[in-house]
């Protein structure tokens, strides 16, 4: 320790060797996470970029017509979205309007106290585990399973409502109302955990407020749980949107891939991410892999702006909160 | 004071009664797919879980009595995950270096966070399209280093915001107390950081292998799918999840009972790293 | 917030910082740091403004006064660590034996070598106490095996640390207890030899025994080496500096250095009424 007195001179300039190596050693390390950060922010632009080339001859040939033309032809070279966009907004619809109240109930019940909480934890987490899933799994199951034990409820449909437009066809099988289900299984998870983390976000001091005016459980979790996370949970279910949107495999195996458009939900349809992935691997005029990669650009920008307003929804509450 | 025990008028009662019930069966329906899909995995794919299905090749569609399986798929899986994950981890842990070591919160690591969010966000089948533009097309061909490169932008996502997370949870203490020791950021971020943290990037990074396991639409046109073993990273390869689709979609029994065991192998790898995961997690906090 | 037993500001049984003050006054006492109108930002605001001071070596000086004066800010001036923490920034000079911190060439880990810290809660890092004391020297060096051991004795020795740990050399620096761990902290930043020691109230987290410890620490490395105290506690400072300095704020709430003096002088005959009434704990 005593020579530790006898300098009475600053050595911070010049350094001694080792720790100019370590100097360099910083910088080379800042650079070098610096350049990966870019690199990865830079992949969204890129992907953009790349698709956006590939889909010009397409872009350039059928302009805006695309969206609202309905024919799809490979061997004339005749490209029209319209039955894909429809079916994807119609899946996804049914999707969300069947996810959304369970979504919500599961949230209710793994956040609010109407269970104890050893029973809750277990449930978010099985919920949750339906996400870790792969989706081909939910597909092979939809088509071996869950098909032909729906096919009963679809033919009651059809028997009992055929006077609906909606269920005005005989079904068979896969279907526009099947693809709804199995993405309704698919986006209940994404419901319930952000719902969940709405709900356990909103202040315990709104609910002790209720039920110091002798509001009971159920009537505190209606009348001011819901109203506060009304934000939280449209952002939950343009998130399950989003999701729902792109999602490929499952819907691809039980929406039936005929390229029509149908009003009733019995009868099969197609959409964006089905045709994708059953036409990429075959295609090779450079019209038809424009006519896809359009496809995929559209995709990949309407669920960009489904997202954004879900971490808008969610953002605003949790600042709120 | 003898209302404090009259009893909820009837309404009241009935509105809580039928409010519970609702609740309590929605929250049902959300489980039983997950049971029924469990329990539909386990039973039709255990009983075709043979020797053959881990050593053989798939048969030739219709052909009965020869040895079949997806051995060369357990491969193919196994070899483009690990590219993904030998591109996304570097990557993706390096950029949650600079976002909460260097950028912290200036507009640029703001970007960085957001871009990374748009990604995370991206449906997988368009990432798969881009992999498609960005590989095949130039190259002129399925490869299984094209379904390696799209796993790993979605992974890449995955890794870098959970690795960020793990890394903010490491106490600036910390960071201050090698600084003041004279070590810098390279060695405060390697030695001190990052040790502290490698748990919890251990477990994203499995959750993040576990995911792009399981991913199919991004292989399905850039790795496509082979009934033979694989030549080489510039070939195209056999994945379980393009199997399982494949053979769904098949006419054939034999092939869909193939397309069940290999769904019960994949959510095996998948159970099996989450848990592995849960369980890294779970060390941790018992030593600290 | 002061933590009085009587209402004396003056500790019952103090070290007599008065003498060890003036004996050393017969030789000049050496400035290690100057400070020279430093001021710093946090952002646009102004945290502390043109405080000029000398460090002087082998001396505890202790830094006292109500919290937000800006004591601590002011600490971290020294060895730049609060540049790391947050957006300080910094108006004016500091010397290190006549070399300006500030200057654009300055090599920060050479600088915090020099001026070592230790940290209000005690940091130990998450490896075992030997790697903990020589992770300092290794930074810089790769020192055979038997040079390390010697170091890392050496240190912990200094610390008054070696005879509880000798033989848990390998257990994790976290399983201490939290005076052990604090003077573990100090083993580690004395074992790569540092000229000045900056304390941020070290003993805010400890208990009274631990904190006696640490002042006793205090007491002995004041022979080999300077200290920078931050302390809440008065009694504290009376007990172990040489000088004080006491910091406040003005009434735009921008840290200001009131006074500077030996510790006899600020507690017994300071010349600032804000302070005489600080040291006699009528405010802060």
């Amino acid at each position: 320790m005593t020579e530790a007195l006898e300098p009475t001179q600053s050595n911070l300039s010049p350094v001694p060797t080792e720790s100019w190596i370590s100097q360099f050693g910083d910088s080379g390390f800042r650079g070098i996470s610096f350049l990966a950060a870019l690199l990865t922010a830079s992949i969204p632009f890129w992907m953009c970029v790349l698709i956006f080339k590939d889909a010009r001859p397409a872009i350039a040939k059928f302009g805006l017509a695309f969206l609202w033309t309905q024919e799809w032809n490979i061997d004339q070279n005749l490209f029209g979205a319209l039955p894909y966009i429809y079916g994807t907004l119609v899946s996804s619809a049914i999707a969300l309007l069947l996810a959304l109240p369970i979504g919500v109930a599961v949230a209710i019940i793994t956040s609010e106290k109407v269970l104890p909480e050893g029973l809750q934890t277990p449930i978010a987490f099985l919920v949750e585990l339906i996400a870790a899933i792969p989706s081909v799994i939910v597909g092979l199951w939809g088509r071996f399973i869950l098909i032909p034990a729906l096919e009963p409820f679809q033919q009651f449909l059809y028997s009992h409502f055929k006077w609906l437009p909606i269920f005005n066809t005989q079904p068979f099988g896969p279907s526009m109302l099947m693809a709804g289900v199995v993405l309704a299984i698919m986006i209940v998870p994404t419901i319930a955990a952000i719902s969940r983390e709405v709900f356990m976000a909103i202040s315990q001091d709104l609910r002790n407020g209720a039920f110091a005016l002798g509001a009971t459980q159920w009537e505190s979790i209606v009348f001011i749980t819901l109203p506060a996370a009304i934000s939280g949970i449209f952002g939950a279910a343009s998130l399950a949107l989003g999701r729902a949107l792109g999602e490929t495999m499952a819907v691809t195996m039980v929406i039936g891939n005929v390229n029509e458009i149908s009003t009733s939900l019995l009868n099969p349809g197609n959409s964006i991410p089905a045709l994708l992935a059953n036409q990429f691997g075959e295609a090779s005029d450079p019209l038809h892999v424009g006519a896809l990669m359009y496809l995929a650009l559209l995709l990949f920008l309407v669920t960009l702006a489904v997202n954004a307003i879900a971490a808008v929804l969610v953002r605003t509450l949790t600042r709120n909160a | 004071m003898s209302d404090l025990y009259a009893p909820l008028p009837p309404s009241k009662k009935l509105f809580n009664f039928a409010l519970s019930v609702t609740t309590f069966s929605l929250s049902a329906l959300a489980l039983i797919p997950l049971l029924a899909m469990l329990w539909a995995i386990l039973s039709k794919g255990i009983p075709h879980l043979t020797w053959d299905v881990f050593t053989q090749l798939p048969a030739p569609a219709g052909m009965k009595d020869v040895p079949s399986g997806f051995a060369n798929a357990i491969i193919g899986t196994v070899v483009m995950v690990a590219i993904a994950a030998g591109l996304s981890l570097p990557l993706g842990i390096l950029t949650a270096i600079y976002l909460t070591e260097f950028g912290k919160n200036s507009t640029f690591a703001s970007g960085v966070r957001m871009l990374v969010t748009i990604l995370s966000a991206a449906p997988s089948i368009v990432v798969g399209v881009f992999a498609y533009a960005i590989i095949v097309l130039p190259l002129k061909g399925f490869s299984a280093l094209a379904g390696g490169f799209a796993l790993s932008v979605i992974m890449l996502p995955i890794v870098t915001l959970a690795t960020e997370e793990s890394l903010k949870l490491v106490p600036n203490a910390q960071r201050l107390a090698s600084a003041a020791l004279g070590a810098g950021y390279a060695r405060t971020t390697l030695r001190i950081v990052l040790a502290r943290a490698f748990p919890g990037i251990l477990t994203s990074s499995l959750l993040a292998i576990a995911r792009a396991a399981g991913e199919t639409a991004p292989l399905i046109f850039t790795a496509l799918f082979s009934q033979n073993w694989l030549e080489g990273l510039l070939g195209p390869s056999a994945s379980l999840s393009v199997l399982i689709f494949n053979y769904a979609n098949s006419p054939f029994v034999d092939q869909n009972n193939l397309a069940w065991a290999a769904a019960v192998m994949l959510v095996g790898i998948v159970v099996f790293t989450n848990l592995l995961a849960r369980w890294v997690t779970r060390n941790r906090r018992t030593t600290h | 917030m002061l933590m009085f037993s009587s209402p004396n500001p003056l500790p019952s049984k103090p070290l007599n910082p008065t003498k060890t003050a003036q004996n050393k006054e017969e030789q000049p006492p050496i400035p290690v740091i100057h400070v020279q109108d430093l001021s710093c930002f946090y952002g646009r605001h102004k945290a502390v403004e043109g405080v000029y001071i000398d460090i002087y070596e082998r001396h505890v000086t202790a830094i006292i006064g109500p919290s937000g004066c800006g004591k601590s800010t002011f600490l971290k001036t020294l060895n730049r660590i609060g540049e790391m923490e947050s957006n300080l920034r910094i108006q004016g000079r500091v010397e290190l034996l006549g070399k300006n911190i500030y200057a654009k060439d300055t090599n920060l880990n050479q600088l915090r070598r020099q001026v070592g810290m230790i940290f209000q809660q005690p940091n130990p890092f998450a490896m075992s106490i030997y790697d903990n004391v020589a992770y300092g020297i290794r930074t810089v060096s790769r020192p055979s095996r038997s040079v390390l051991d010697d170091a890392v004795e050496s240190a912990l020795r200094s610390a008054a640390l070696w005879d509880e740990v000798k033989d848990n050399l390998n257990q994790s620096g976290l399983a201490l207890s939290g005076g052990q761990q604090q003077r573990l902290c100090i083993a580690r930043a004395l074992a790569v030899n540092p000229k000045v020691l900056l304390m941020d109230e070290p003993c805010s987290a400890l208990d009274p025994i631990a904190t006696l410890k640490i002042e006793a620490l205090i007491h002995e490395l004041k022979e080999k080496l300077t200290i920078v105290i931050v302390t809440h506690n008065m009694q504290q400072a009376s007990r172990i500096s040489g000088y004080t300095a006491f910091f406040s704020t003005d009434e735009h709430r921008i840290g200001q250095l009131v006074e500077f003096g030996t510790t006899s002088q600020i507690f017994l005959e300071a010349e600032q009424p804000s302070t005489r009434d600080y040291v006699a704990g009528r405010f802060g």
